[in-house]
């Protein structure tokens, strides 16, 4: 598993290249993955993976359906365990924790500390149906960072603004178009203030007419900057348009990895050339 | 307090009046089977009143006490009609009236889970009602609603105890029996608890295969 | 013969108290009982899944008559001597809580997996995912299911008979003794009866989902 991972361009360290004029903030990277490895039960879908995500970084991951693209934004999140190697964000592990000087597996509380740092966007949007659209918003920094009514009410119909839902605060997801619970979903996780959000194939699961609206907002928030992502999706001209890095994942390794204009117009691999022909 | 030798000693005559109870569960089930489908296919009727008169007549014995139902059976119907019904018969016709109305429910959501299609091949063909239902229909929506039909089997043979009410001999009548002979409760009620509970048990045992079997069956 | 409905209606009033506080304490002390029960069989402790587990076989699998006379019967002979309210009550609740846990734990588990994971992404913790995000939505599914269980319930109450609490059934059979040519409308006024308050208890529930599910759906 491990030669296999060698043979690729190694990925160690942080390439970003500045972005619409913000240069990467700090030097250590706000995601570090460090062979990480994935299985499910003999099945490994992960084989040693390594990756940087610099500070206010955006990266697209592409690849094949399968090729465990979502998996690694589900480690971060805490959704899934790794099966062996590190997750560090912001420098420290998400998945072990100190304990008498020795390295242990992470307890909730720690998980629950490294979590305000991260957010993230689910294909299948996951808005609460039983609260309103401005409660699906102001639920969680009300009662998980503790602000206040008002606080948390304006910070949430701040982020419906920044998505264009100012107008829907009222109503329940269920009365709500799929770009636009999409939308609300994307404003829910902002309002978090996460250090880098999961964008995990965010349109994938939406009717193609509503594609747009959703990729608009999210170029929009790229656009400001300070957050990174880690944008899982199967939308090439997106990758190449938002990201800073384009990553080719397949069958559970990252395969090739550079600027969206060097990615997309000089692709080196035969799997990234194949994958990509299918998208002309 | 619990006497081994005391339970050892009335343990016989319990395990011979499971057999009232056995055969109260049987034939009730089996009434309850066939007035069941019945039912379900009356509420499938083109007629509107047929539909509503079997609907309505099951909700109403679904929402009142099978213990009421078998004392009307068993006190008034002599007297209304004349005829006396042996109280286990008439024990019998109460359970097997009063689950034939659940049964009919599980019948339902057994036909509703066919496809459309399989009607409208048996119309293109030709078949009589009767052949519709008999080799289209049911063959397919009997087998997965089996499991359940277990269930409700299980839930019966717990009712029996109520048979006690007009003076059928069984499980719990025999035990009350011993208690009012000897003045011992302990051990003839928690015998039949635990008869109950193992019985239950196994049967729920069998119809969890029963419903393994079918779900690869039907995934497959 | 209207005059003879009119002379059976005071005993038909006691007995309907009866049977109505019998069901109200023991629909209490079963939706109580099926709410810890359903929660622990989803724990992440073995042991409490364990417990919740041998608690809904065995009460599951004994009949409820039995079970009524054991704690009727049999427990003052062991040295607990309970009323025969605390003794129907008592015996329902356990029989009934029983199978409302196991819908409890189901619906808690038909809750999409998704839900979860967006309360987790956005740092709930675990009791406020289970509080804030899955159970109000559980409880929405679980409300069908627990309307017919409240109907079996009131159903069941009629076994309190046996152990000569005055409820409606009890009453009945007085009045059976004294009119006995009116036995079929004794009885049939006493399917009417239970008819009503199993209706009404069914709109009660049907008002509930209502008013959860207003506006959502």
């Amino acid at each position: 598993m491990d030669t296999a991972t060698k043979e690729e361009p190694a990925f160690t360290g942080s390439v970003s290249k500045p972005h619409q004029g913000k240069p990467a903030a700090s030097a250590v990277p706000v995601v570090s993955y460090r062979d990480v490895k994935k299985s499910y039960g003999d099945l490994e879908v992960l084989h040693g993976i390594d990756l940087d995500i610099a500070a206010g970084e955006k990266v697209a991951l592409i690849g094949p359906s399968g090729s465990g693209k979502t998996t690694l934004g589900r480690m971060l999140m805490t959704l899934e365990e790794p099966t062996s190697g590190v997750i560090e964000v912001e420098g420290e592990p998400l998945w072990q924790m100190e304990r008498n000087g020795k390295l242990v597996r992470a307890n909730e509380h720690h998980l629950h500390r490294m979590r305000s740092k991260i957010g993230m966007v689910f294909q299948h949007f996951n808005l609460f149906p039983h609260m309103k659209v401005l409660r699906n918003v102001t639920e969680a920094p009300r009662k998980v960072l503790g602000l206040d009514k008002e606080e948390a009410h304006d910070r949430a119909v701040e982020m419906l603004r920044k998505v264009g839902l100012e107008d829907k605060l009222d109503v329940y997801p269920s009365k709500l178009s799929g770009g636009q619970k999409q939308r609300v979903a994307i404003a829910r996780a902002l309002v978090m203030r996460p250090k880098i959000m999961v964008f995990d194939e965010v349109t994938s699961a939406l009717d193609p007419e509503l594609v747009g609206e959703v990729l608009a907002v999210i170029k929009e928030i790229a656009e400001e900057g300070e957050m990174a992502m880690m944008l899982i999706t199967h939308e090439m001209d997106f990758a190449r348009d938002v990201a800073d890095r384009v990553i080719f994942g397949a069958d559970g390794r990252i395969v090739e990895s550079g600027p969206p204009q060097e990615l997309f117009g000089q692709p080196k691999s035969d799997r990234l050339k194949s994958f990509l022909s299918r998208f002309v | 307090m619990w006497d081994w030798s005391y339970a050892a000693s009335i343990l016989p005559r319990l395990l011979s009046a499971l057999q009232a109870t056995f055969i109260a569960t049987a034939w009730g089930f089996a009434l309850a089977c066939t007035l069941g489908l019945v039912l379900a296919v009356l509420s499938r009727s083109r007629f509107v009143l047929v539909r509503l008169t079997v609907d309505g007549i099951s909700e109403f014995i679904r929402r009142t006490p099978l213990l009421v139902q078998i004392f009307f059976l068993f006190y008034s119907i002599p007297l209304l009609t004349g005829i006396s019904v042996p109280a286990l018969t008439t024990g019998i016709i109460g359970l097997g009236l009063h689950y034939s109305t659940y049964m009919s429910q599980v019948y339902r959501s057994g036909i509703e889970g066919i496809d459309n299609g399989q009607w409208e091949a048996a119309k293109a063909l030709n078949f009589t009602p009767v052949r519709t239902w008999s080799a289209i229909i049911l063959p397919q929506a009997i087998p997965p609603i089996l499991p359940i039909m277990g269930n409700y089997l299980i839930v019966m043979f717990k009712e029996t105890p109520l048979l006690a009410a007009i003076t059928v001999v069984e499980l719990l009548t025999t035990a009350k029996n011993i208690n009012a002979r000897d003045w011992r409760p302990f051990e003839p009620y928690t015998i039949v608890g635990v008869l109950f509970l193992v019985i239950s048990l196994i049967v729920a045992f069998l119809v969890g295969w029963l419903e393994n079997r079918m779900k690869q069956r039907y995934t497959r | 013969m209207v005059s003879k409905w009119l002379e059976w209606l005071p005993l038909m009033w006691e007995g309907l108290l009866i049977t109505l506080q019998v069901t109200f304490l023991s629909a209490i002390v079963a939706l109580i009982i099926a709410g810890a029960a359903g929660l622990c069989r989803i724990s992440r402790l073995k042991w409490l899944r364990g417990l919740s587990y041998t608690y809904m076989l065995l009460f599951r699998g004994i009949s409820l008559l039995v079970l009524l006379f054991w704690v009727y019967f049999v427990l003052p002979f062991l040295g607990i001597e309970l009323s025969k309210m605390a003794a129907a009550v008592l015996a329902i609740g356990l029989n009934y809580g029983a199978f409302g846990a196991e819908i409890v734990r189901s619906s808690i588990l038909a809750v999409p997996k998704g839900q979860w994971e967006a309360a987790q992404a956005l740092n709930f913790t675990s009791a406020q995912r289970m509080i804030r995000v899955v159970f109000p939505q559980a409880l929405i599914r679980m409300l069908p299911p627990m309307n017919n269980l409240m109907i079996e319930l009131l159903k069941a109450t009629s076994l309190i008979y046996f152990i000569t609490l005055t409820d409606l059934t009890y009453q009945a059979m007085i009045l059976r003794s004294l009119y006995l040519p009116q036995t079929a409308q004794i009885f049939g006024l006493l399917l009417i009866l239970y008819f009503i308050i199993a209706s009404v208890i069914s709109l009660l529930a049907r008002l509930l989902e209502r008013k959860l599910t207003a506006g959502r759906m």
